[in-house]
């Protein structure tokens, strides 16, 4: 299917979606260089507001500009979120997928390692590992992706496990085919719609539990801008009647509902091709 | 007249969003008292036609024109509410499947009167006892107490009995009959028909039937109407239709359903595939016993049997997907290991499968150039442009044209991906090939020329068939012998003509006057012939 004709069949609230996304996504990748003012130096008085001249999004609880934050807090936080997306599914479709082929004692393993790790609220397990281990960049990563690893091994596993007694897979297997084969060429291009839905809400979650992290002051620390711990730092505003934390907050919420809003329509297109016939 | 369609027509759209006709100007009467018989193939429209009589259409699709009273009131475009009032009550539906329909969690009772209480027709007790009633006439066990049992605990058949009571608890005027044995099997098949025939005759309710099965809507209709495309063939007295078809189409209908092919030529006597006293189980429950038989270079096996009879099994255990007890699988001289790890790529090669639902055999991800490529590249470690050139020969075999190598199985229609499947077994070039009811999710048409294709094939390359079915006209088509299956054991085997000619053993004769027949009163004899 071509991406134009994808394009035509777009209602437009999911063109809005995508059109959001590209946004953030331009934003993300030259938010730095777009930034009128440095991320970490107070340039003006505490929480002006909204259209103030020279500051239009106003300043922040230390006299930064609010702009310039969001700008590289959005490389932060969305950059964070997509690497660890990316780490965990690559870790955990790949092992969900090999569980569920090879079945038996080696899925028995791994699938009850994994339930003790999903036994462990997300957050909770996260803020265990961070206080002990000491939150720096790598360690925040490689922990989110890992717990999210665990529960993208969940889904991929159930979807292989399905797709695993389908004739296809049963004639591969017959034809002598390997395991890793199996996994590439029969399973992955069949769980790719319901992975694919998956990653959106996936990178969400990760994006939101980073925000939730740095909201706590474990996650990405100060002075570095990132869309969590902004809500955080201006929270007190709200208690006077200004703005300031909901510009953020607004942020993560947009880009949720944008992520969603392409899923949902790419989802429904992939379920409608394999209804076909 | 209590059923009248008048120009009925309706649309829908397809996956580009391009609106088309599934029932064009299609008109149909019936009265009190009547069966009407739809017929025709998938696409045909004969489902969306049937559940139009109850004023409802598929979602995508509407209502593009045209009339269907009951009892002179139109359902086109009636209020909600009064289409609800009508659904279950007036009109009622009996579907393909009875298994989706339950809800696996409540006792079929409380499924039955469910639509009693919600229309409001009296007290729950009354409608039990009717029920109760309409168990004993169906010929349900223990009709007392069948009601308390879940949908799991009871048959298929006794299913498609049960959901026939739900159609019938509220005592409609017109039942819609979708299809509703096509899952079964021949023997139980003939007693849900008997047993729906004479509810519905008792009850004085009108009923219209669709199904693609001739010999099934010559025993339940009075009338019959052809469809195909979405457009009415031919209509006329179900006796008419089946001695002086008028059409072209239903004479093709009629002559595949008699199901007459040729045999050809002679062949060598060098046995494939021996299969040594087999014995074979799913844990604690041995599904096979003592199974044993042979087939020869060139030749056609067909394994018979209903379902339950341990033959799709035998296929796992020659495959090697399910290792046997005891006894020996002998391919080609060899003897074959057990279970798959144990055998050769060769002797994987030379032994292939091909199966019952084209839909689910074929990777719906992957284009037709890469599931035909794959064996060519993984057994004969074809690549490149010669790959490209082998799998346009394999698909002009296959009577498909070349450019087909770049779609989707979900571009395909059954009969087509079919052939895939036909054509990526032999791509391994094979001596033996495992066919498991090949032909039973196809309409008869295409089934007819899936057989045609399979018997060139073998005259072409000298192939041997192993087939696997439960549909006898398929074994007269093709089989040179015929191994006959009842819960896991061989009970009767040897040439096709002396198997399914009298005399017969026992069950062989059972399951061959269990096949219907293209007479209006076949049913009756039969059911005669066992009182």
């Amino acid at each position: 299917m071509t991406a134009a004709l994808l394009l035509r069949r777009m209602p437009w609230i999911t063109r809005l979606g995508l059109l959001l996304v590209l946004l953030f996504a331009f934003l993300a990748a030259f938010g730095p260089w777009l930034a009128p003012y440095p991320e970490a130096e107070p340039v003006a008085d505490v929480w002006q507001p909204i259209g103030t001249a020279g500051f239009p999004l106003g300043t922040d609880t230390l006299g930064r500009d609010m702009l310039s934050r969001l700008l590289f807090g959005a490389q932060r936080s969305i950059g964070l979120a997509l690497v660890i997306t990316v780490l965990s599914f690559a870790v955990g479709s790949v092992c969900g997928f090999l569980a569920a082929i090879a079945g038996g004692w080696a899925d028995q393993v791994a699938s009850r390692i994994v339930d003790v790790f999903m036994s462990f609220p997300a957050l909770i397990l996260a803020l265990l590992v961070l206080s002990v281990m000491g939150s720096s960049l790598p360690v925040l990563v490689l922990t989110l992706a890992f717990i999210d690893g665990t529960r993208v091994f969940r889904l991929a596993r159930a979807v292989a496990v399905d797709l695993n007694v389908m004739e296809f897979v049963e004639a591969a297997r017959l034809r002598g085919e390997g395991i890793w084969w199996i996994a590439r060429k029969e399973i992955l291009p069949n769980a790719l719609p319901m992975l694919l839905a998956e990653f959106g809400v996936r990178f969400c979650f990760s994006f939101l539990l980073i925000s939730a992290l740095s909201f706590l002051g474990l996650g990405i620390q100060p002075p570095a801008a990132d869309w969590g711990g902004m809500v955080k730092d201006n929270a007190q505003a709200i208690a006077f009647g200004l703005p300031a934390p909901l510009l953020p907050a607004g942020c993560i919420a947009l880009l949720t509902i944008s992520v969603n809003l392409v899923v949902d329509f790419l989802l429904d297109q992939a379920s409608r091709r394999s209804r076909r016939g | 007249m209590l059923l009248q369609i008048e120009n009925l027509r309706i649309d829908g759209t397809d996956v580009d969003g391009n609106s088309v006709e599934i029932v064009k100007n299609v008109s149909l009467e019936v009265d009190r008292g009547q069966v009407l018989g739809l017929i025709g193939e998938s696409g045909a429209g004969k489902s969306t036609i049937g559940l139009a009589a109850l004023g409802y259409v598929r979602p995508g699709c509407h209502f593009a024109g045209g009339s269907v009273r009951l009892d002179g009131q139109e359902l086109v475009g009636a209020p909600v509410g009064q289409l609800l009032d009508i659904r279950g009550r007036r009109v009622a539906y009996v579907a393909q499947s009875a298994a989706a329909a339950f809800n696996p969690a409540h006792r079929l009772l409380d499924q039955i009167c469910e639509v009693h209480r919600r229309h409001g027709l009296g007290p729950r007790a009354a409608a039990e006892r009717f029920a109760v009633e309409l168990f004993g006439k169906l010929g349900l066990p223990d009709p007392e107490r069948f009601g308390q049992r879940y949908p799991h605990q009871v048959s298929g058949g006794q299913l498609q009995r049960a959901m026939t009571v739900m159609a019938l608890i509220t005592k409609p005027d017109l039942v819609v009959f979708d299809e509703p044995t096509t899952a079964l099997d021949v023997t139980t098949q003939i007693e849900v028909l008997a047993a729906m025939r004479r509810a519905i005759r008792e009850q004085g309710a009108a009923a219209l039937y669709v199904t693609h099965d001739l010999a099934v809507v010559a025993q339940m209709a009075d009338r019959i109407l052809v469809l195909r495309h979405g457009a009415a063939v031919e209509l006329g007295e179900t006796r008419q239709i089946l001695e002086q078809p008028r059409e072209d189409y239903t004479k093709a209908l009629v002559s595949v359903r008699r199901g007459e092919h040729e045999r050809h030529g002679g062949h060598e006597r060098s046995v494939v595939l021996a299969v040594d006293r087999v014995d074979a189980a799913y844990g604690a429950q041995q599904v096979l016993f003592d199974v044993s038989l042979r087939v020869e270079r060139a030749a056609t096996v067909a394994v018979v049997g209903e379902s339950g009879s341990g033959k799709s099994t035998l296929a796992r255990v020659i495959t090697g997907l399910l290792p046997p007890r005891s006894g020996q699988v002998r391919f080609g001289g060899e003897v074959l290991s057990n279970d798959l790890a144990g055998r050769s790529k060769e002797q994987r090669r030379r032994l292939q499968l091909i199966y019952q639902m084209p839909d689910v055999a074929v990777n719906p991800r992957q284009t037709v150039q890469e599931i035909i490529g794959r064996p060519l590249t993984f057994y004969l470690g074809m690549r490149g442009d010669a790959l490209r050139r082998r799998v346009k020969d394999l698909l002009a075999r296959i009577e498909l044209p070349a450019h087909f190598a770049d779609r989707f199985p979900g571009e395909l229609s059954g009969g087509q991906k079919q052939r895939i499947s036909i054509a990526r077994a032999l791509a391994a070039e094979p001596e033996l090939i495992i066919c498991d009811e090949v032909t039973s999710a196809l309409d008869p048409l295409v089934a007819d020329e899936i057989l045609n294709l399979l018997l060139r094939l073998q005259e072409e390359s000298g192939l041997s068939y192993l087939f696997i079915t439960h549909d006898l006209a398929t074994v007269r088509a093709i089989a040179h012998e015929v191994v006959v299956m009842q819960r896991g054991r061989v009970v009767d085997s040897g040439a096709k003509d002396e198997v399914m000619a009298p005399p017969f053993h026992d069950y062989t004769g059972k399951l061959i006057r269990s096949v219907p027949e293209m007479r209006t009163d076949w049913l009756d004899e039969v059911l005669a012939g066992r009182a």
